[in-house]
């Protein structure tokens, strides 16, 4: 099963929605609800992520008996410094998303805590792609 | 308590309960920063904060908490009841500082969950 949802970069109105559409998914599926809430707040951290800092995103979701796969490809500012970015408490956050909630430097290693694997690469003045893959058992 | 005794002993007004008055609450968390909550690993809870917009109510989805009492008389919009309603969350609201909030829980039993 492959899904996919664009993110728009800046609107916090609808920052989560993608995030919300594969809870729904995951629940129809009847994927226990401790992993559920694992593999879509690992998702909603990097969608608001796209949101706060780049300009548009793609989220692409493919599911497996075995395992869900996610990937979210953004244009934008990029990570200058991966090692830095995970580094909890680092932010380079604007203040208007901080007054959303957000932008306290710990959404990078809250989404490595809340899966199973964890890939980042990014270009600078370009954009990054997040790649978060979460095993059904 | 019950989500209805903590609306009474607040004197706090239900915005949209879903379902939940009667449903017993154990343990609370207060925080403004949604970054926070999204790293908690219990959801049997109700969230205290000051911060009424959208991600206040994304953020109880994707975490799977369905109580938010919003402190300091905060205005809680249309849109975020609509998707509290869609994500069965009920809110509450109350006009009392988020730390005189969490003393009178605290007093009346509702426990930290760290």
């Amino acid at each position: 099963m492959e899904f996919n949802f664009n993110i728009e970069g800046g609107n916090f109105s609808h920052a989560g929605a993608a995030s919300s559409e594969v809870k729904k998914v995951l629940k129809q599926l009847n994927v226990d609800v401790s992993l559920i809430k694992r593999i879509v707040v690992a998702l909603y951290e990097a969608e608001v992520n796209v949101v706060a800092h780049a300009y548009e995103g793609m989220m692409k979701v493919v599911l497996s008996s075995d395992f869900i796969e996610v990937t979210i490809t953004d244009r934008g500012p990029g990570i200058p410094d991966i090692s830095l970015a995970m580094k909890e408490g680092y932010s380079t956050a604007s203040p208007q998303v901080r007054e959303m909630g957000f932008g306290a430097g710990m959404g990078l290693p809250n989404i490595k805590k809340n899966c199973d694997k964890l890939e980042i690469v990014s270009k600078v003045n370009e954009g990054t792609t997040v790649k978060m893959t979460t095993f059904f058992s | 308590m019950t989500l209805k005794e903590i609306v009474s002993l607040l004197q706090a007004e239900v915005i949209c309960e879903n379902n939940h008055l009667d449903k017993t609450v154990k343990y609370a968390f207060a925080a403004d920063l949604m970054s926070d909550v999204l790293r908690l690993d219990t959801s049997e809870m109700i969230l205290i904060t000051g911060l009424a917009n959208l991600q206040t109510i994304r953020t109880a989805e994707m975490s799977d908490i369905s109580y938010i009492l919003f402190v300091r008389d905060k205005q809680i919009s249309p849109e975020m009841v609509e998707l509290a309603k869609e994500s069965n969350i009920a809110l509450i609201q109350c006009k009392q500082s988020m730390f005189r909030v969490c003393g009178e829980l605290y007093i009346a039993g509702l426990k930290p969950i760290y």
